[in-house]
């Protein structure tokens, strides 16, 4: 390769990363142009009127939010608990390590789709069937659908996302500190918690983040495990369905009978979502830089 | 006794419990999926096998006086589509991953890094959105397709979906190759170019391979977007101006309308494992190709 090959190269891998960025940019370009035209306070604080033609959407971001919390609720402290044991306790040539890591890595590349099917089938029909019989026997109330079915749902998916990267942080927290913890007298539990945990809040953090902003993105897990269209109340009760910004948007550009009238509207949603995502995404690489960079000024 | 031990001891099993609940999650996971459609297995899903999937006559026809079952067109509109995404984003994410490993400055870097995390961030349903309103008229118009829905138009928009991923995975091997073969490269009188395409990429190639293959599990698996712009008619065509439909989309589509316990309802489930063992075996080869590459750069796992 001479001198022009090298030239031709370097132009030809920089032209395929423009492209990749140009692809971000007209998406989120598109989608923030015609997204921010009908966009108003009114549209995030009303709910929906006229089949979804004019109002606003805050049932919908209602119950995303009410689904992330919910998720955050089981995924944080189970990921973070695995974490420990994965960092902390586990000896790596154990078998329950060895098997856990590769459950753990596998569950990450699951397609989400395949959630939704073990939500319907583990929290819906086994899970919530047996509650029902044996406290609410001739009712159907968690033996169907619901914002707790698909929390719980949300809750395993994200759970790898939460696992590793709060790993990789209690990694890089030097040994040094649990030696001297441990010096000192302190038990393993307290040096963990007390000490190596503290340190590790940042990847606590980031792990959470970006967890919640993979669940309110998703849509393919909810589909059938408590997402609706559209609902007169707001979910006050576990057993009650949800409206979801995602869901919205699917049904709304694909099913609407009107896409002409509803297209303003559903490009506020998307925008909507995608600010909400980005900015969580954002928060997540800002903390996660600073944490990289405070990792390798410690070493 | 100490009350501090006993803590201490306490805590230690709860958190070794919680490890071997998530075993157990993840087991139950396949146990459930694959129990709904067991009973093709046991022949007592309304006189459906686990024959029935690959009998013939070759069509997916579930809601009609008899319905048909054929997984076949399925699976050749989930190829269809992966392998449109895969020539488009396989291509486009290496070279962007060689750019920014070899070529970008320090500071473009620390831009181009987190704007393909934020690609990575968008839902697919944002993606798929994009594609229904922006990209299908485009697609439509420049290359004069008859149906405004296809394949092509799905792969397209999929590529955005997996280029992140590999782009990712093969810019972390890229960038693992040690300092030493560069400057080993250089002080020879090779090019950065050179350096580039005969040092840097056949050394980082089972992260590469890795990519390749994580990229083509998250296609396969991918729902949304499918699901939206695919125009999701099963049909026995190689033609990528033809509407498809893929396997994620079928489950996605149907399931809700499914009976619960019908045949239709377990052969959807039928398919949920059959996409769960599909990613889990190309999860399990990248797996493999990222260890050998970390084997082959530093000498050990």
């Amino acid at each position: 390769m001479n001198k022009l090959g090298d030239r031709f190269f370097l132009i030809l891998t920089l032209f395929a990363t423009l492209i990749v960025l140009a692809m971000l940019g007209i998406i989120v370009g598109n989608i923030a142009y015609h997204g921010t035209a009908r966009l108003s306070w009114q549209f995030i604080t009303a709910a929906p009127e006229n089949g979804m033609t004019a109002g606003g959407i805050f049932p919908a971001i209602y119950g995303t939010v009410s689904l992330v919390l919910l998720m955050s609720l089981a995924a944080v402290p189970f990921g973070v608990l695995v974490a420990i044991y994965f960092a902390e306790y586990a000896r790596p040539e154990s078998r329950l390590y060895r098997w856990t890591r590769m459950a753990v890595n596998n569950l990450a590349g699951v397609p989400s789709i395949v959630f939704g099917l073990f939500g319907l089938g583990f929290f819906i029909q086994s899970l919530g069937r047996t509650i029902d019989q044996a406290f609410y026997p001739g009712r159907l109330l968690y033996g169907q659908p619901s914002i707790l079915w698909a929390a719980m749902t949300m809750a395993v998916l994200t759970l790898p996302v939460v696992i590793i990267t709060v790993e990789e942080t209690l990694r890089s927290v030097p040994r040094e500190y649990r030696e001297a913890s441990l010096a000192l007298g302190a038990t393993r539990f307290q040096t963990v918690f007390r000490v190596v945990l503290p340190q590790a809040w940042s990847g606590v953090m980031t792990g959470s983040i970006l967890a919640i902003s993979r669940g309110a993105g998703e849509v393919a897990p909810v589909l059938f495990t408590g997402a609706a269209y559209f609902l007169p109340r707001l979910p006050a009760h576990p057993a009650d369905q949800f409206m979801h910004l995602g869901y919205h948007i699917w049904v709304l550009t694909t099913q609407s009978t009107n896409v002409e009238e509803t297209k303003p509207l559903l490009y506020s949603t998307v925008f909507v979502l995608l600010v909400l995502t980005f900015l969580l995404n954002i928060a997540a690489i800002l903390i996660r830089n600073r944490l990289r960079r405070g990792g390798t000024d410690r070493q | 006794m100490n009350w501090r031990r006993a803590v201490d001891r306490v805590s230690e099993i709860l958190i070794f419990t919680v490890a071997l609940v998530a075993i157990a999650i993840i087991l139950l996971i396949f146990v459930y999926v694959g129990r709904e459609a067991f009973p093709l297995v046991t022949g007592t899903a309304e006189g459906l096998t686990l024959a029935s999937p690959f009998t013939a006559p070759y069509t997916w026809q579930p809601v009609s006086n008899t319905p048909k079952y054929n997984v076949f067109p399925l699976i050749l509109g989930t190829i269809k589509v992966t392998i449109i995404a895969m020539l488009i984003a396989t291509p486009l994410a290496l070279a962007a991953a060689l750019y920014t490993s070899e070529f970008a400055p320090r500071g473009l870097r620390e831009w181009i890094k987190p704007a393909i995390e934020l690609l990575a961030g968008i839902p697919s349903v944002v993606l798929g959105f994009f594609a229904l309103m922006v990209l299908a008229t485009w697609v439509q118009a420049g290359f004069h397709i008859a149906y405004r829905l296809n394949a092509l138009t799905a792969g397209i928009a999929l590529a955005f979906a997996i280029i992140p991923i590999i782009y990712t995975v093969s810019e972390d091997a890229m960038t693992a190759v040690p300092r030493l073969y560069r400057e080993a490269s250089l002080a020879l009188g090779a090019s950065k170019g050179q350096t580039a395409v005969r040092v840097i990429l056949p050394a980082a190639i089972p992260g590469i391979a890795a990519a390749i293959v994580l990229g083509f599990g998250r296609a396969i698996g991918e729902t949304m977007i499918v699901l939206m712009v695919s125009g999701n008619s099963a049909t026995w065509s190689l033609d990528p101006t033809n509407p498809v439909r893929t396997l994620s989309a079928t489950i996605a589509a149907e399931m809700a309308e499914a009976v619960f316990g019908s045949g239709h309802y377990r052969i959807l489930f039928f398919i949920g494992s059959l996409l769960f063992i599909i990613t889990g075996v190309l999860n399990w080869m990248g797996e493999r190709f990222n260890r050998r590459l970390r084997e082959r750069l530093f000498g050990s796992a």
